[in-house]
């Protein structure tokens, strides 16, 4: 009760909205004194965040059931990760960590334009993590790996154009463009937005709008640290090995390049030498089918269909096997070492990597808007040392996204 | 602001975490950042997936303690945020070891036609 005797200096705001008490405009009216404000938003943002753990621990769940029944499937599929992307963007995120828990420092210690820089420089280090996350989601989504019911990948052309992916794989040209050009499409948006706010900028110092310019000048960097972002992926992205396969339809010069050339001329027709030499029943649809698909043709036959589709699907799951591909293969132990990546076996980890960094993507996402807030609010300075709440909590929200990369990291990117 | 001069009368509960902690935190999740990196080229057999998440969980309890201000914090908020982990462990066990016991049945170990060509 003291608190609020001694707050009365402010009590002339009470007047605006009418009640008939003393308290500074930030200490709601139900709150007794400013730390009963704090600790209750704190116990209230504690109990969001165990919410937020159970979530996340149904898909850490799935992780580790797959992980247990597949384990050379999580191994295999791994090495297509890039670990110096991944290593990259937990620096990032641990700085932005660091940030944070400096602007809530700044917040309590009353350093105002240092409140400012430390959640600037918070939500560049977010801009820049989704920047590198762009590259490394457009560059698998190019080479088709992807949840399974759309997983394409091919070792034998690792890197289809559109045309290819509409013939071999059965895409339509729309979802082929958008494949081989999902760089441009999940830069569109950050694009607009950078446009957006460098007009507002010039806008608000041309009409002399102190409090609108200063807004807008951290948030035109928070902007381009996105492209930054993106600049780091490509570079350290091109610097990796993987590549080496990757020219198969560039020059044809030397020897290897025929070799894969012609590699991947075989992959049209591969299912069916694969038949001929080594009598798989699946893959020879044509022969062996006749009879059922001629049953088949009547409506009402519907065991004959189900047989139908039944064995059409096996031989498609067959030729998204990596080593069909390849004619002169053996069908030896080593072809069943590598059989990590059919559709469906490197199908499920990628559906679950998509599925536990795009949800943590978001979470990056909902944190740059509420940290954006804060921006605002610190220039305007809201907060003092007995108002610092908003800082904290959305600090301990930001720290929890970080927590979460903490597992993920190693979890998905280092799996040898 | 009428409401500064009161650090002395236990009206000041902020607690600001000193400037070289925050730092010193930073570059020990930094360091041990880089050791994830670097055991993953080492051969350590089937302990490697208790390594990796024994780092993880030393970083998560780095962040936790100092940047959440777990250690400063209310005995009740870390009941509260800890005891998620408690039924995050039952779940994750439960459901693993049921699935342990059930999926041999559903899935087959590699996909249908390698398996014919193979055994």
């Amino acid at each position: 009760m003291a608190t609020i005797d001694s707050l009365s200096s402010e009590s002339e705001t009470h007047d605006e909205h009418g009640h008939d008490h003393d308290h500074p405009a930030w200490l709601a009216h139900h709150f007794d004194t400013p730390e009963q404000q704090f600790d209750s938003g704190k116990l209230g943002i504690w109990l969001f965040l165990v919410t937020e753990v159970l979530f996340f621990s149904g898909m850490f769940c799935a992780y580790a059931m797959f992980r247990m029944l597949r384990p050379e499937v999580f191994e295999g599929c791994s090495q297509f990760l890039n670990t110096k992307l991944g290593a990259i963007n937990t620096g990032v995120l641990l700085f932005s960590s660091l940030t944070m828990a400096w602007a809530v420092r700044c917040a309590q210690t009353e350093e105002y334009k240092k409140l400012v820089v430390m959640i600037a420089s918070t939500l560049s280090c977010a801009m820049v993590f989704l920047g590198v996350k762009s590259i490394e989601y457009s560059h698998k989504w190019g080479m088709g790996l992807l949840p399974p019911g759309s997983y394409f990948y091919d070792e034998a052309n690792p890197h289809p154009t559109a045309q290819q992916i509409v013939d071999q794989h059965g895409f339509s040209e729309s979802a082929a463009y958008f494949l081989t050009h999902s760089l441009y499409f999940l830069c569109a948006p950050f694009l607009i937005l950078l446009i957006g706010v460098a007009i507002w900028a010039v806008y608000s110092k041309v009409t002399d709008k102190q409090f609108q310019y200063a807004c807008a000048k951290p948030l035109l960097v928070v902007c381009l640290s996105f492209f930054g972002g993106v600049g780091l992926g490509m570079i350290l992205e091109s610097g990796g090995g993987e590549h080496a396969v990757a020219h198969v339809d560039g020059e044809h010069a030397g020897d290897h390049g025929d070799a894969d050339h012609a590699h991947a001329d075989h992959s049209h027709d591969a299912p069916a030498e694969v038949a001929a030499t080594h009598a798989v029943p699946a893959f020879d649809i044509e022969s062996d089918d006749a009879a059922i698909e001629l049953l088949a043709e009547s409506e009402l036959n519907t065991g004959a269909r189900a047989m139908l589709e039944a064995k059409q699907a096996q031989a498609e799951m067959a030729t998204g096997q990596i080593v069909a591909a390849g004619v002169e293969a053996d069908l030896g132990i080593h072809r069943i070492e590598q059989d990590v990546q059919t559709k469906r076996q490197a199908g499920v980890f990628f559906g679950i990597y998509y599925c536990m960094t795009g949800v943590h993507a978001i979470h990056i996402l909902g944190g740059i808007g509420v940290l954006v807030w804060l921006l605002i609010r610190s220039i305007r300075q809201d907060f003092n040392r007995q108002y610092f709440g908003p800082v904290d909590y959305v600090g301990l929200y930001w720290h929890l996204v970080d927590l979460i990369w903490i597992y993920l990291f190693p979890l998905l990117y280092l799996i040898r | 602001m009428a409401a500064h001069g009161h650090s002395d009368d236990g009206t000041d509960f902020a607690h600001p975490m000193p400037l070289p902690v925050l730092l010193a935190v930073f570059f020990a999740l930094v360091i041990l950042t880089i050791i994830t990196v670097a055991q993953a080229s080492l051969d350590l057999g089937s302990f490697d997936v208790a390594v990796v998440m024994g780092i993880a969980t030393i970083k998560a309890i780095l962040v936790g303690a100092f940047f959440m201000h777990l250690i400063a914090d209310k005995p009740f908020n870390i009941i509260v945020f800890l005891s998620s982990f408690v039924f995050v462990g039952l779940f994750v066990i439960f459901t693993l070891s049921d699935s342990k016991m059930t999926s041999p049945a559903f899935e087959p170990k590699i996909d249908e036609p390698a398996a014919t060509a193979g055994m």
